[in-house]
């Protein structure tokens, strides 16, 4: 396959940026998008000029490093990750535009590396039950419904890879945020800091300068893990009830 | 910041009130379209024009009719906030986007939608309302009582062909903002269950087709009785 | 120097209680006067770095992504173990343990084992109080697998993907602490070297990826929880990022380094698809429950087959040759993983391999869906099957899966005493980079525990006993030592930039990959492993020569950090090649072809190497030197693996 790339190339943070066309030949179709990038790496580096930076780590699809907006999408056209997307999904001369993902809490680093750090404060500020190493009861001593642990797993799934931030039209993070106060309001170990915490991450996701929710749906239709905007729904009912409720004034 | 401010400051706050609002105008929709039948009624405009004083004279409406204005402008005053602090979340777009494969068109463009059916309102509230309240509206009398003949406004009105076309047209864009705000609505005060959420997607479906052609139709039929 | 593993004395069922009540503490109120700096935030470092914090040292965590949840740990698949009994089936303690000692074919410690096994039930009971979503059953109780060939139930799961619900477990319990001061976390810094001070380990130096920045950092211990070094085979179902670089540079500032030669070849990989292939994705072991694995019987139909003049299942039954169940009557498809790897490699080489590459062989569904119907084996397999497509634009259901064994797991690491110090005191080493607990062959569902138990529950209470000792005094950060080491770290920068050469650092990587492979992989020869030590070592001569890494370094310069992790590859390479000359014997994932039994199965020799091979780092370009901790065995009887 030939292609022809367009990617999107700034040198740092503070640099404008601005596109760059790069053909390609002997794409095979076999090859993950992150492979073909590669091959054009080792041109790129090969004629002297400076590699495209991307960020890609596990290339199995779960540690939610990787990125790129491609052809007007998250992760490209598949409802996957980056790396699990391969070329046979494209066609023999095609034009693809990759660009980093887009929003004020995620600034471009180089070319298409972006800062996600935003992800981890909103984690940090409440994403977690607060139990010491040891001390602990029994594994079996808290049943939990297999129905409830299932829903929770759905939740836990989220990968962090900001593939909501990017699809949505307000780069807003509430997909993400909803996924771990979900996940952690309907198992009984949340259930002690339940309140604190859908205030805390919410108020954490508001100064990380991330958009509202409109409720479009194109952050679960593209992300890569199928986590569902019933989260966002419970995310609400979570904060407002505990804005109500709590004893935070 | 008390803790009232704080949330109506927050992301979540804000959206309530757009839920809230929303929701509220939703209800007014509903009473305005089902008072609003009585046009229909072929009687010369005597039933809709006792529904109408009703409507601006009981204390009960007064109330509710306050709660509708504050609602129209709360609506559009967060619409506003929510849309500058949208705008600011991405201050570099996109060169292609394909949005359109992972949402609906309405689902996107509510503030145009909105923007569109609010200049529909002044002009809506500048021809009627005003003149209600404080224009020169010819009085008729049935029984006992005078009335302000609103009725013969509204048929005056709707013999203009521009105006019918208005109303129709956006009648239309009311349809598509409703068609994404209602379900919205009730996702974003956290009603989303299994059980319930395809009811109500369904109804919000139907309510946006309903309510946008009783609206239209009035114009439509006026206009071609007259 | 005589490696002195400090086992405790006494039963091994008391040895850790023993232990911990031996230990020196450090007083509450002290604690907050030591520092502690966590190289890596994998399921080792995360849970080491917030259970210390918890205990109120300051911690300073480091690792090369952009947050510290994208470790490699989240890519594990299968379970955790832990020897809970839940399921009322005979499991215990001691079975874990011998399980453990057995399938690590008798090469590893027994103390350190016995102690994994103890401390197995409580990372179950920590995990689910973090609220990681096991698999449960209707009942509201924990729900158990049996796992990789083990007879009792006792691998914990989610879904699929318990490595990312644990390790987002640990990384919520560091994120706490970072919230409460206790931790601070430095995401996209690279450890480049450890300082040693008056020979304890003091601090490390560091680059900051995104400005290129070196700089030092001071603490009382240093913990290095940084992974294995699977990628020195350049293709591995390891992440493109992991890498050996910070276990290398303590190893060259003189911590051993044990067993680099033993490492696990998973045999349920997706097989290379062409030379552009940057990494191998692991397929659940669980598929040859039901899959039946088979070449064609000669190299001739194998011929057809890779040129596409004959399909897969137009092969006749008696062209089939299923060379595991033909081999191995009673255990069959389902053999250990070595076995299976090592098999699949003999049939390829024979000229039977089925993919274009020649290095694939078939797993069939086809008799299953036969036997079960489609559904069932959808329920089962469905997410792995559609994985599956979706990587090779192949439908299993309908025509039989390739795989081909892969790189997996390094067994190998920085060999460390019970108290899981390295041979520099101050200087840790957690999880799968060290050498401890599984000898020559990992089981399934084993990496996790191990990773947590090191973390959670034997690091918090084995760095006090260290810490005790030492003043709760300011590192001085002055010390000329961290100026000395930092300017290595800048001067090695300055030299990969100005090598300028013409090949790019992925030719050498991928080079070193085949030579690893080829030679050091699946199946070792002593000739095979001195040629490749030659090749190395002129690979190494020609990176210093002719490299080439563009750009600078005050920016994110990608090839900049391949560079520096594959110039420790190319060290490391040489020396688990000199591993494995040494150990003229087979054991579990090491197999020396001079050494197996006459129908072809590894052949141990406890009486000659039933040791730790420690390596001590002497100088640039010389032979290292070899330093043996014996293995004594008083709870469980040698014998030779069997699965005819």
């Amino acid at each position: 396959m030939k292609l022809t790339l367009k990617i999107w190339r700034q040198k740092n943070a503070s640099d404008k940026g601005g596109f760059v066309t790069y053909p390609v030949d002997h794409v095979s179709k076999d090859m993950s998008f992150l492979e073909m990038l590669d091959v054009l790496n080792e041109q790129l580096t090969e004629k002297g000029e400076d590699p495209v930076h991307f960020d890609h780590d596990c290339r199995e699809g779960i540690c939610g490093m990787c990125s790129l907006y491609i052809n007007g999408k998250p992760h490209g056209p598949l409802q996957t990750t980056t790396c699990q997307l391969h070329m046979r999904s494209f066609n023999d001369g095609e034009t693809i535009t990759i660009e980093p993902w887009r929003a004020k809490a995620f600034p471009v680093v180089k070319d298409l590396v972006v800062n996600r750090s935003a992800f981890d404060r909103i984690i940090q500020a409440g994403g977690y039950v607060s139990v010491n190493t040891g001390g602990v009861p029994d594994a079996n001593e808290i049943p939990i419904p297999k129905t409830v642990a299932d829903l929770a797993m759905d939740a836990a799934q989220c990968i962090g890879c900001g593939a909501c931030v990017a699809a949505c039209k307000n780069a807003s993070a509430m997909l993400f945020t909803s996924a771990k106060i979900s996940q952690l309001a309907l198992l009984p170990q949340g259930q002690v800091e339940r309140k604190t915490r859908a205030e805390k991450m919410v108020a954490q996701m508001d100064a990380e300068g991330f958009g509202a929710c409109t409720n479009t749906g194109a952050c679960e239709a593209e992300c890569p893990k199928g986590i569902s905007i019933t989260n966002i729904a419970r995310m609400n009912r979570e904060y407002f009830s505990a804005v109500v409720s709590s004893e935070n004034v | 910041m008390s803790w009232v401010t704080k949330t109506l400051k927050s992301t979540l706050g804000r959206k309530l009130i757009m839920a809230l609002t929303g929701l509220f105008l939703i209800l007014f929709l509903t009473g305005h379209v089902s008072g609003n039948l009585l046009l229909f009624k072929g009687d010369g405009g005597e039933a809709f024009n006792i529904y109408a004083k009703f409507m601006t004279t009981n204390p009960a409406v007064k109330i509710l009719s306050y709660l509708t204005y504050i609602s129209v402008i709360g609506h559009i005053i967060y619409s506003i906030l929510l849309t500058q602090q949208n705008k600011s979340a991405r201050p570099v777009g996109y060169a292609e986007s394909k949005a359109s494969t992972n949402s609906t068109w309405s689902s996107r463009n509510m503030g145009v939608l909105g923007t569109i059916i609010l200049i529909f309102l002044v002009v809506h509230l500048q021809g009627f309302w005003a003149k209600m309240h404080w224009g020169e509206v010819p009085m008729v009398t049935y029984g006992e009582e005078e009335y302000k003949n609103l009725f013969l406004i509204v048929s005056e009105a709707f013999k203009q062909e521009w105006l019918v076309a208005l109303y129709v047209v956006s009648m239309g864009f009311l349809g598509f903002h409703l068609s994404h705000g209602f379900a919205s609505a009730f996702q974003t005060l956290g009603l989303n269950h299994k059980k319930y959420s395809p009811a109500i997607k369904a109804i919000g479906q139907a309510y946006c087709i309903v309510v946008p052609v009783l609206f239209a139709s009035m114009p439509l039929y006026i206009y071609f009785t007259s | 120097m005589i490696l002195d593993s400090k086992i405790p004395a006494g039963p091994l069922a008391e040895k850790w209680t023993k232990h911990k009540f031996n230990s020196k503490l450090v007083n509450p109120a002290n604690k907050r006067k030591y520092d502690v700096i966590v190289v890596g935030t994998g399921l080792a470092g995360a849970s080491a770095a917030a259970s210390l914090a918890e205990l109120g040292y300051n911690v300073k965590a480091f690792c090369f992504q952009d947050s510290p949840r994208r470790a490699h740990s989240i890519a594990a698949q299968g379970g955790i173990n832990a020897a809970k009994n839940y399921q009322n089936d005979g499991d215990s303690i001691f079975r874990l343990f011998y399980d453990t000692i057995k399938g690590g074919d008798y090469r590893a410690r027994e103390a350190n084992v016995y102690r994994l096994a103890e401390v197995s039930v409580k990372i179950i009971d920590q995990c689910v109080a973090q609220g990681v979503p096991f698999a449960r059953e209707y009942g509201g109780l924990l729900a158990n697998r049996s796992f990789g060939g083990a007879q009792v139930s006792r691998t914990f799961y989610a879904r699929g993907q318990t490595g990312q619900q644990l390790l987002l477990g640990a990384y919520s319990a560091l994120s706490r602490q970072v919230a409460n001061g206790k931790v601070k976390l430095y995401p996209r810094t690279e450890m480049m070297d450890v300082v040693v001070v008056d020979g304890h380990a003091r601090g490390i130096v560091t680059r900051n990826l995104i400005t290129g920045a070196v700089e030092t950092h001071a603490a009382h211990a240093v913990l290095l929880c940084t992974g294995g070094y699977g990628n020195v085979f350049f293709l591995s179902t390891n992440a493109m990022g992991s890498n050996v670089t910070a276990a290398w540079r303590a190893h060259k500032r003189g911590a051993y380094f044990a067993n680099p030669c033993f490492t696990q070849i998973h045999p349920t990989c997706i097989p290379v698809s062409g030379d552009h292939q940057s990494k191998l994705t692991l397929m659940s072991e669980s598929l040859r429950n039901d899959g039946r694995v088979w070449v064609p019987a000669t190299k001739e139909i194998a011929e057809k087959l890779r040129k596409g003049q004959i399909k897969a299942n137009d092969i006749k039954e008696e062209d089939r040759d299923y060379f595991l169940e033909r081999k191995y009557p009673s255990f069959g498809n389902l053999v250990p993983r070595d076995v299976a790897s090592r098999n699949a490699k003999y049939v390829c080489d024979e000229g039977r391999g089925v993919n274009e590459t020649g290095e694939a062989v078939f797993l069939d569904f086809r008799d299953a869906i036969k036997r079960d119907s489609r559904k069932i084996i959808e329920q089962k397999y469905g997410n792995l099957f559609d994985m599956y497509k979706q990587i090779t634009g192949e439908d299993p259901y309908e025509v039989p899966m390739m795989i081909y064994p892969a790189v997996h797991y390094t067994m190998g690491g920085l060999w460390v005493d019970y108290n899981l110090m390295t041979t520099v005191p101050g200087l840790y080493a957690l999880g799968e980079a060290n050498f401890s607990d599984h000898g020559a062959n990992r089981l399934g569902a084993s990496a996790l525990m191990q990773g947590l138990a090191d973390g959670y529950f034997v690091i918090p209470y084995t760095i006090g006993d260290y810490l005790a000792q030492i003043p709760p005094k300011k590192v001085d950060e002055n010390h000329p030592e961290f100026a000395k080491a930092k300017e290595e770290v800048q001067n090695r920068i300055k030299t990969l930039l100005s090598i300028k050469g013409s090949k790019t650092v992925d030719y050498f990587h991928k080079k070193l990959g085949k030579i690893m492979w080829n030679e050091c992989g699946m199946a070792r020869t002593a000739e095979g492993l001195k040629k490749a030590k030659a090749e190395i070592k002129a690979l190494k001569a020609e990176f210093w020569k002719d490299v080439k890494v563009l750009g600078a370094n005050e920016e994110l310069n990608q090839s900049l950090e391949k560079a520096h992790r594959v110039a420790d590859f190319l060290e490391l390479g040489e020396l688990m090649v000199d591993d494995a000359l040494n150990r003229n014997e087979s054991c579990g994932g090491h197999f020396r072809e001079e050494y197996q039994t006459p129908d072809g199965e590894a052949l141990r020799d406890d009486e000659n190497f039933a040791y730790v091979a420690a390596w001590k780092y002497v100088g640039e370009d010389q032979e290292e030197e070899l330093h043996k901790e014996p293995l004594v065995f008083e709870n469980v009887k040698l014998t030779q693996r069997s699965y005819k």
